[in-house]
């Protein structure tokens, strides 16, 4: 069953399952009257699927490759981070976008308490877990121990700052780039920045930067 | 009153990090969401303060995009785009066409 995990479980799964089968076909029925009244089409729903299909984190490695070989990239996308994503084609015209840095100094993670507002121009649809209970009520108070249950260690000597998105204010975290990567091109450092360190719960460690990585599918 | 989607600062206990692919239902709900969107017919503001005004009985029962379906059906009777008649006879049509052709597992 697919479902979010993210309500109590205090009652039973049959109830859960009516619940569910009620929502698919409510879903169902309010698409076939919206198309039958002329308000959305089918072709327009189906472009929005293959639209959001489409977008994967690959955009936001893009970005991030382009800033650790290119400094003056990098100010840019610090300083005005909706320009710079624009740079290659990725338009985010409603949302305010800001790039947080990661340092020796600094590990930045980003949550929205509230909902599930995610840069999801950069990095498609979020997973499961960010919208989740567990993580958007405790990730703001005890965020070492949630980077921990991700298996990302943050030394207490790093000062580690949580981004609260909103509706308006969507957050992309720069990783570090590992050291032993000078050499490497944009395209193989592409390959090392994946959806979990442009959210901050994980780092571009020295594990993931062995001279064999994984390419990413373009 | 803290409301039922501000839970920053609450306790809800370990994080399943585990991936669950989105279905076929719940893409469709973030597509038609979307159109709307991009429309003009309900912004992300509405959605997100209809999503917020379901109330904790409705919040904490449903998943996440059944929220979405849920908001999706109050802003359009209350724009008077569709009305609950129509959606209550589009639900009978629709679960009986789907009992029928067994595309949705229906619950015993």
């Amino acid at each position: 069953m697919n479902h979010d995990h993210d309500h109590d479980h205090d009652h039973d799964h049959q109830s859960d399952d009516k619940v569910h089968a009620y929502y698919q076909i409510l879903g169902q029925a309010l698409k076939e009257l919206l198309i039958e009244k002329g308000v959305v089409t089918a072709a327009e729903i189906r472009s929005a699927m293959e639209r959001r299909d489409s977008i994967t984190p690959v955009n936001g490695a893009k970005v991030v490759a382009r800033a650790w070989v290119d400094p003056e990239y990098r100010t840019r996308l610090l300083a005005d981070a909706n320009a710079a994503v624009a740079e290659f084609g990725i338009e985010m015209p409603t949302t305010h976008l800001v790039a947080v840095e990661n340092s020796p100094e600094v590990h930045n993670v980003v949550v929205c308490t509230l909902c599930s507002c995610y840069p999801r121009d950069l990095l498609g649809l979020p997973p499961a877990w960010y919208k989740s209970k567990a993580y958007r009520s405790r990730v703001v108070h005890a965020p070492r121990a949630v980077l921990q249950e991700f298996g990302t260690d943050v030394p207490d000597s790093v000062e580690v700052r949580v981004h609260d998105s909103t509706a308006d204010m969507r957050y992309l975290v720069i990783p570090m780039r590992p050291s032993g990567t000078e050499n490497w091109d944009e395209d193989a450092l592409r390959a090392l920045v994946t959806r979990d360190t442009m959210i901050g719960v994980a780092t571009v460690d020295a594990l993931s930067s062995s001279k064999f990585p994984i390419p990413i599918a373009d | 009153m803290r409301g039922p989607h501000d839970l920053g600062g609450l306790d809800f206990g370990p994080i399943d990090p585990e991936e669950h692919a989105l279905t076929y239902w719940e893409k469709q709900i973030d597509a038609i969401r979307a159109v709307i969107g991009s429309k003009k017919i309900v912004s992300t503001h509405e959605n997100r303060r209809t999503i917020e005004q379901l109330g904790h009985d409705i919040y904490d029962t449903l998943n996440y995009y059944e929220r979405w379906t849920a908001a999706l059906q109050r802003q359009m009777v209350d724009k008077g785009i569709l009305t609950q008649d129509e959606i209550d006879q589009k639900i009978v049509a629709v679960r009986k066409r789907l009992a029928e052709t067994g595309e949705l597992e229906m619950p015993q």
